[in-house]
């Protein structure tokens, strides 16, 4: 089955071309360390998945690029093409001239309406050439205005016209020092709407991403690109082929649907975190070795003491002991913060994928009590290594990751409508105060009960 | 990708509109080595084939034939206008763009505004117009004026409600050139606090300039280029002061090098629209992000650097130099002190060989020096653009919505209320057909009830940072 990708605005065409260029590569790459057969078995599933065929071989990425003005499209379509390995359908871009100058309601109120039959119909062309669709992935960020206002919009869009088929919305997160200075606003106003018409949020936070490449990549200037190409990595370990069986050589056909059975048990607890191990430059990874018993415990440890990365881990979190009452429901300040999951997904790809012991993943104190561990943790595996790893771990987890940060941008987002600042900017396009407040509202509700698990 | 007007009144005005699209030219030139008439240059040029008779020759693509600018040139002398249209400039402009008189405005406000605006009301927006047409996108007016005189400061605002009415969807970014305190205008002031009641409530964006800001710069140059320190060769195309071509002597004309320093301000401001980068920002979000307020839309702005040092490796503490100058009282364009005032907000547009990284790691480093209203502590608004600036490797250009500028206005209160006090020359004023004492009153209002806003911020600065309530939810 397929997944139509959707960018939208600056951010979401320059990631997309960063995923499609990491997922070819690591397609065609020659150290697959695993059978001439079962290489090829997931070449063809990575292609099912997000590529289509063209007149003369060159691989057409599923993909529609919007944007309100053109720079970026143009350079993320040439791009592409010039790389010659892969490239975005001719027709599938759409693009105005204006922009949406960083205002929520001017991307959902303004250019929503305007095009969306534009935009929706070069969906549809694009749902027209899978053979099945497994559903749709949206890559926007929420501080700006495009990707933010009119991502919610066209996701509203595809719920209503694509009601079968599952949405999961990749959205980047901006920088807590700032930039944009109305991005609190524009956040509080995705998230909300976003909760009520997609199936699943996948975060990335630039300030983690950031970290990543100076602290495990060692990159002294780093540049967007670089923070991208992170982002690519970790999105291309989930969403590349796995088994569907555990022994078997048959790929995982619907990778989104199995995803979110797995992992959104329930509409309330739809915020998604990634964690992937090991992330490094490849110098240092020429001197490195890794077991699975090392990673996983890592890895382990990375999801119970909420750790963004593999340096750095406190390892004096550990999960409550049964029968006291959970340290989750004390305030969000606490030191010794033990992260609740509600449920988590590891991916392991490479060498000896099966004596791996993921035993420490099925402790019942990681989890709520509403499911057994057995339904709570799943794996997917493939011998398929990633990428440049002989052994890669990658977690998607439904937990309290992102409680923190989403508690810090409604405050911060809080504050500034408590003094009304900006407002007019959005009352402009016809948003009413109402509408803050609605937002605002959802997502009170949202932090309460991650915070209460 | 859109495009912009340049409307450029009075002396002042068409000075410093003449040495910005030289400045221009000279920036597309250099990066549109192959002449291909590309979105970047429609964006201030028009492609015309000059063979064509009349209005037809708009070239949409392809070569480059000749270059129109998207400008009108206003102004109620004819010396200005008509040295632009006998100086190497000459084909970049055409008769239809320009409205002139001959007798002047006498540094009377109220002849630019009533008298003038009335007689040339319907040609201007003739001229508006056809400079719009001929705009696939129209997203922008640059109006450019000087407060303290009578053309550019009455007929210039005149012109504001105009384009309000007439293209209410399209931006007004006014760059206003403030008089100093030694200005030799006696009606200055009267002339600046009836133009800032027009600035209040007709523009979207104003950016403030003064002369003596304009001057220290250009001297610090000076001193830098004089001074022969040893290693300190600077590459010529490089001051933000130099004109296309050879570097002048710029005690001969001064003026032109204080204008070329505006002129970048506004090539700077536009580039990250125009050019290709990892995070632009175009006009729009300039609005959007600084302005939180309707009324408190004025925005300091500072350049670095001032000039390129000719050696080729720029170490990072360089590139930090150039974010810690851009906050200093030197380098700002108007007297005022961002550092030791209250942020409201702040824009770093950042142009060149500049990634991430270096943005993030200097506004950590500069953020615990500057004081930010309560309700917009992390109040940073970020672009960058890949093409630097001719002649720099990297450049900043940093906005600053700051009561820091409430000491000009205030200033310009006071030496408003000498001259009226004692009534003096306000005879000038009053004689002009529509001019009442009420209007001196309304404008010393509204220009008082913003300093008051400007007051009531400050009075924030030193209360603690508190959290609001937050809603609290039934679980």
């Amino acid at each position: 089955m397929s997944i139509v990708t959707v960018q939208l605005g600056q951010c979401g065409n320059q990631i997309g071309f960063e995923v499609f260029d990491a997922l070819y590569t690591d397609s065609h790459c020659p150290q697959g360390l695993c059978s001439k057969r079962e290489n090829e078995a997931y070449q063809a599933s990575c292609k099912e998945r997000f590529f289509s065929e063209e007149e003369n071989g060159v691989p057409v990425a599923r993909a529609v690029l919007v944007d309100m003005e053109p720079k970026v499209t143009s350079q993320t379509l040439s791009k592409a093409a010039q790389s010659g390995r892969w490239k975005y359908g001719q027709h599938s871009c759409f693009c105005q001239k204006q922009g949406s100058g960083n205002n929520w309601a001017y991307g959902y109120s303004v250019h929503g309406p305007r095009h969306e039959e534009s935009i929706m119909n070069l969906i549809q062309k694009e749902v027209e050439k899978c053979d099945s669709l497994s559903g749709f992935f949206i890559i926007m960020s929420m501080a700006g205005g495009t990707g933010s206002g009119l991502g919610a919009f066209v996701t509203q869009n595809l719920q209503d016209q694509y009601s079968n088929s599952l949405k999961m919305n990749q959205i980047i997160w901006p920088y807590g020092t700032g930039e944009v200075i109305v991005q609190n606003y524009n956040s509080i106003l995705t998230l909300s709407h976003l909760y009520r018409s997609s199936d699943a949020l996948l975060v990335h936070e630039n300030d983690v991403l950031h970290k990543i490449c100076a602290k495990l990549m060692n990159i002294k200037q780093i540049s967007f690109s670089d923070i991208n190409q992170v982002l690519a990595h970790q999105l291309g370990s989930v969403f590349q082929p796995t088994y569907s069986v555990e022994g078997s050589c048959h790929y995982r056909r619907n990778p989104l649907g199995d995803l979110m059975e797995n992992l959104v048990p329930h509409p309330e607890f739809k915020m998604l975190g990634i964690r992937n191990i090991p992330q490094m430059s490849e110098n240092s990874l020429a001197y490195s070795t890794f077991t699975w018993a090392g990673l996983l415990k890592h890895l382990r440890q990375m999801l119970i003491s909420n750790s963004k990365m593999e340096e750095g881990i406190d390892w004096q979190v550990r999960p409550p002991l049964p029968g006291l009452p959970t340290l989750g429901k004390a305030s969000l300040n606490r030191g010794l913060h033990f992260n609740m999951s509600i449920a988590n997904l590891v991916i392991l790809r490479g060498k000896d994928v099966h004596s791996a012991d993921l035993g420490g993943f099925k402790d019942s104190a990681l989890y709520t009590s509403w499911l057994e561990p057995i339904n709570a943790f799943n794996a997917w595996k493939t011998h398929r290594a990633f990428s440049k790893y002989e052994k890669s771990a990658a977690l998607v987890s439904n937990s309290q990751f992102l409680l923190k940060p989403l508690d810090t941008i409604v405050g911060k987002a809080w504050n500034m409508f408590a003094s009304k600042a900006y407002i007019h900017q959005y009352t402009k396009f016809g948003m009413e105060e109402e509408d803050f407040l609605d937002s605002f509202t959802l997502l009170e509700q949202v932090v309460a009960s991650y915070c209460n698990l | 990708m859109t495009q912009s007007v340049v409307v450029q009144v009075g002396q002042c005005g068409n000075q410093i509109g003449c040495c910005f699209w030289d400045l221009a030219l000279r920036e597309h030139a250099a990066v549109n080595q192959k002449g291909i008439y590309d979105e970047a240059i429609s964006s201030f040029f028009r492609n015309v084939d000059t063979r064509v008779v009349g209005d037809g020759g708009s070239i949409s693509k392809g070569k480059i034939c000749s270059l129109k600018a998207r400008a009108v040139l206003i102004d109620m002398e004819e010396g200005v206008v008509n040295e632009i249209l006998q100086g190497p400039l000459r084909d970049v402009f055409d008769s239809k763009q320009l409205i002139t008189d001959i007798s002047g405005s006498g540094n009377n406000w109220a002849v630019g505004y009533k008298v003038f605006g009335s007689l040339y009301q319907e040609q201007i927006l003739e001229k508006l117009r056809k400079s719009a047409e001929h705009c696939d996108c129209l997203q922008c007016f640059f109006i450019i004026h000087s407060m303290g005189g009578g053309t550019g400061s009455g007929l210039g605002t005149f012109l504001l409600k105009l384009l309000e009415d007439e293209f209410p969807e399209v931006y007004r970014f006014v760059t206003s050139v403030y008089p100093s305190g030694e200005d030799d205008v006696i009606t200055s002031p009267y002339n600046s606090i009836l133009a800032m009641k027009e600035l209040n409530e007709h523009a979207d964006c104003v950016l403030p300039i003064d002369n003596q800001s304009l001057f220290d710069i250009i001297s610090k140059i000076d001193l830098m280029v004089n001074s022969g320190k040893l290693g300190t060769t600077i590459k010529p195309k490089s001051l933000v002061t130099s004109s296309a071509g050879a570097v002048k002597k710029w005690h001969q004309r001064p003026f032109d090098a204080m204008n070329n320093i505006v002129a970048n301000l506004l090539l700077n401001l536009t580039s990250s629209a125009r050019f290709e980068g990892s995070l632009n920002m175009d006009l729009n979000e300039i609005s959007m992000n600084l302005v939180p307020f309707p009324q408190l839309h004025y925005l300091v702005s500072s350049l670095t650097p001032l000039y390129t040092l000719a050696d080729v490796n720029i170490p990072t503490r360089r590139l930090d130099q150039m974010f810690s100058d851009a906050f200093s009282k030197d380098h700002q364009l108007i007297r005022a002190d961002p550092k030791h005032s209250l942020y409201l907000a702040c824009a770093l547009m950042v142009r060149g060989n500049v990634q991430v990284s270096d943005l993030r790691r200097n506004i950590e480093r500069l953020k615990p020096s500057l004081q930010f209203v309560s309700w917009n502590q992390e109040g940073w608004k970020t672009s960058l653009c890949s093409v630097p600036p001719v002649g720099h490797s990297h450049s900043l250009l940093a906005l600053a919505n700051n009561t820091c500028v409430k000491p000009t206005f205030m200033e310009l209160k006071e030496r408003f209320m000498r001259l009226y006090k004692k009534k003096a020359h306000l005879h000038h004023y009053l004689q002009i057909e529509g001019m009442e004492e009420s209007g001196f009153m309304e404008a010393v209002s509204s220009l008082s009830g913003l300093i008051e806003e400007y007051n009531q911020l400050d009075a924030t600065k030193s209360m603690p940072v508190e959290d609001f309530p937050r809603l609290s939810i039934a679980v």
